[in-house]
């Protein structure tokens, strides 16, 4: 059994108030992808949509789209697990070609979040934690992510600046990437300054500039055989590893709270199947949906020990000239979550990094990048490595 | 006309607004409105549920008997709201934390009559049953 490659790329812009529908939302995503492959629909044999449910109108939207993108009669699927259904989405689309029932596979995530409201919205997202338990007292994500927050200030002396620091280097590359949501200059004294937003409690100690923003978008990645990738693609990037898993929604399941088992363990199993270590790795997406979860992600990733996630930030490790560049699209704090399109837009990047078309935003000459992307607070953990 | 069945929705009393209201474990509410907050425990292998299940996964049988989660637990974790989800804005500000009780975790809210300055992780809490003003029911973190 041969490799899998992805041959195609894309994704929309990731706005706020996106002027259209779901189907139409889709399209795009999947227009700049199947251009970026220079394939045609009859070269698709099947699709993979992945969303959040609780936030669309129409139920099912995988027909709709199959039909509205000119893919019927391929067969379609629907897969969701949160914040990081569109990781998901790729591990199908990798079992489906490797299994050889299909060749090419499209993968689509979208999300149109800003039909509700922000209040709407905090509440459905929070129903993605433990709705019998936890709900009822009133949980929403910041304050999830800001309980691990917490924790890890308490155990390792992280301190709120550290977080400033995280979010100061996505607004570096936020604003040179058209495709972020979030695009103006974020300086680290706005985090001391009242008058700035940035500095708002939310939950804490999580301030609003340590949350990402709602947005809509699309992402679409394109899978293929390797006899496909390589007849169809100039340039295929191979899926050298993947990671997933679980863990107890309710927080009072958990053993850790300092970082994410789901990460460490899906990482685990990534770095076992692509044959290679943390140290391996030239350039990472990670899931920064809040601040605590970028230094949470470098240390279950192994970029560092378990508390010296600090000492990477602090001294720029994770900047695009760092040791381990880390995020240098802006991240989800910069681009935005729309919660489906998420994943396949962090694999783009890392996509276009390894081809070396990541334009301003390039690494120098990556060979082995790295994808981490979580669904709910820890819920559901990805870990995807992909090489040249 | 046939006799209407009666549908036991105990656990809509649960917390500030309950997404639930039929459960197996429904009697928790019931305890809650003796003042008292229980957990499940198997009584084949012995192994403690909080929150409350009806079925031990390890095992994978349903026998089991209520548990009073009592004395002091240690704060893990916490943070204070600024701003709710709908239905819940009445409520601001508040804390939600985990207590760790060794052989379970317990989530649930700080009460509000503790000062945020006296918080900090590590410190001991107990948990006690809290009635709000409607009539609903939930627990709170206290000062141990």
């Amino acid at each position: 059994m041969g490799k899998v490659g992805i041959i195609g790329v894309g994704q929309t812009a990731f706005v706020r108030g996106y002027p259209g529908s779901i189907r139409e939302l889709v399209f795009e995503g999947f227009k700049d992808a199947m251009e970026d492959a220079g394939i045609s629909n009859d070269d698709i044999d099947a699709t993979v949509v992945c969303s959040a449910p609780e936030y669309d109108k129409q139920r099912s939207p995988a027909g709709v789209f199959a039909e509205y993108l000119g893919l019927t009669p391929q067969p379609t699927f629907y897969v969701e697990s949160l914040c990081s259904s569109s990781s998901t989405g790729l591990k199908l689309a990798y079992s489906l070609v490797k299994s050889g029932l299909h060749d090419v596979v499209a993968v689509l995530g979208f999300q149109k979040m800003s039909e509700i409201s922000s209040a709407e919205s905090q509440e459905r997202m929070g129903r993605g934690a433990d709705i019998q338990w936890e709900s009822p007292f009133g949980t929403m994500m910041p304050a999830y992510y800001a309980m691990f927050a917490r924790a890890h200030m308490a155990t390792y002396g992280t301190t709120p600046d550290d977080l400033a620091l995280i979010r100061v280097k996505a607004s570096t590359y936020g604003q040179i990437n058209d495709k972020a949501v979030y695009r103006k200059p974020v300086q680290f004294e706005m985090f001391s300054n009242p008058e700035s937003p940035m500095s708002n409690p939310v939950a804490s100690p999580l301030r609003v500039g340590d949350c990402c923003a709602n947005a809509d978008g699309s992402s679409c990645v394109i899978v293929a055989s390797e006899e496909k990738a390589k007849a169809l693609s100039k340039d295929p990037v191979w899926i050298l590893g993947l990671g997933a898993a679980s863990a107890s929604v309710n927080l009072a399941g958990r053993d850790l709270f300092t970082g994410l088992r789901v990460a460490q363990q899906a990482a685990k199993q990534a770095y076992d199947m692509a044959g290679i270590t943390a140290a391996d790795v030239d350039v990472a997406e990670v899931h920064d949906c809040f601040t605590i979860a970028e230094m949470m992600a470098y240390e279950d990733l192994g970029f560092a020990k378990p508390g010296e996630g600090k000492e990477l930030i602090r001294a720029r490790e994770t900047y695009k000239e760092g040791s381990i560049p880390v995020n240098v699209d802006g991240g989800l704090l910069s681009k935005g979550h729309p919660i489906g399109a998420t994943g396949g837009s962090q694999i783009r990047t890392i996509v276009l990094q390894l081809r070396g078309r990541a334009g301003d935003m390039q690494v120098r000459d990556p060979e082995i990048g790295l994808i981490h992307n979580i669904g709910g607070v820890g819920l559901y953990g990805n870990v995807t490595i992909l090489g040249r | 006309m046939g006799k209407k069945k009666d549908v036991d929705t105990r656990f809509s009393r649960f917390g500030t607004v309950s997404f639930t209201s039929i459960t197996k474990v429904n009697d928790f509410i019931d305890y809650l409105e003796q003042g008292k907050v229980m957990g499940t425990r198997c009584l084949d292998c012995g192994l403690l549920f909080f929150p409350p299940r009806a079925d031990c996964h390890r095992c994978r049988a349903s026998n089991m008997e209520w548990f009073e989660v009592t004395g002091p637990g240690k704060l893990i974790t916490y943070s204070k709201l600024e701003f709710a989800p709908m239905g819940f804005g009445d409520d601001v500000p508040y804390a939600i934390a985990v207590l760790d009780y060794g052989d379970y975790k317990v989530f649930g809210r700080i009460a509000k009559d503790v000062p945020e300055e006296e918080i900090s992780v590590g410190m001991d809490m107990r948990t006690v049953v809290n009635r709000l003003p409607d009539g609903q029911l939930n627990y709170v973190f206290q000062k141990a």
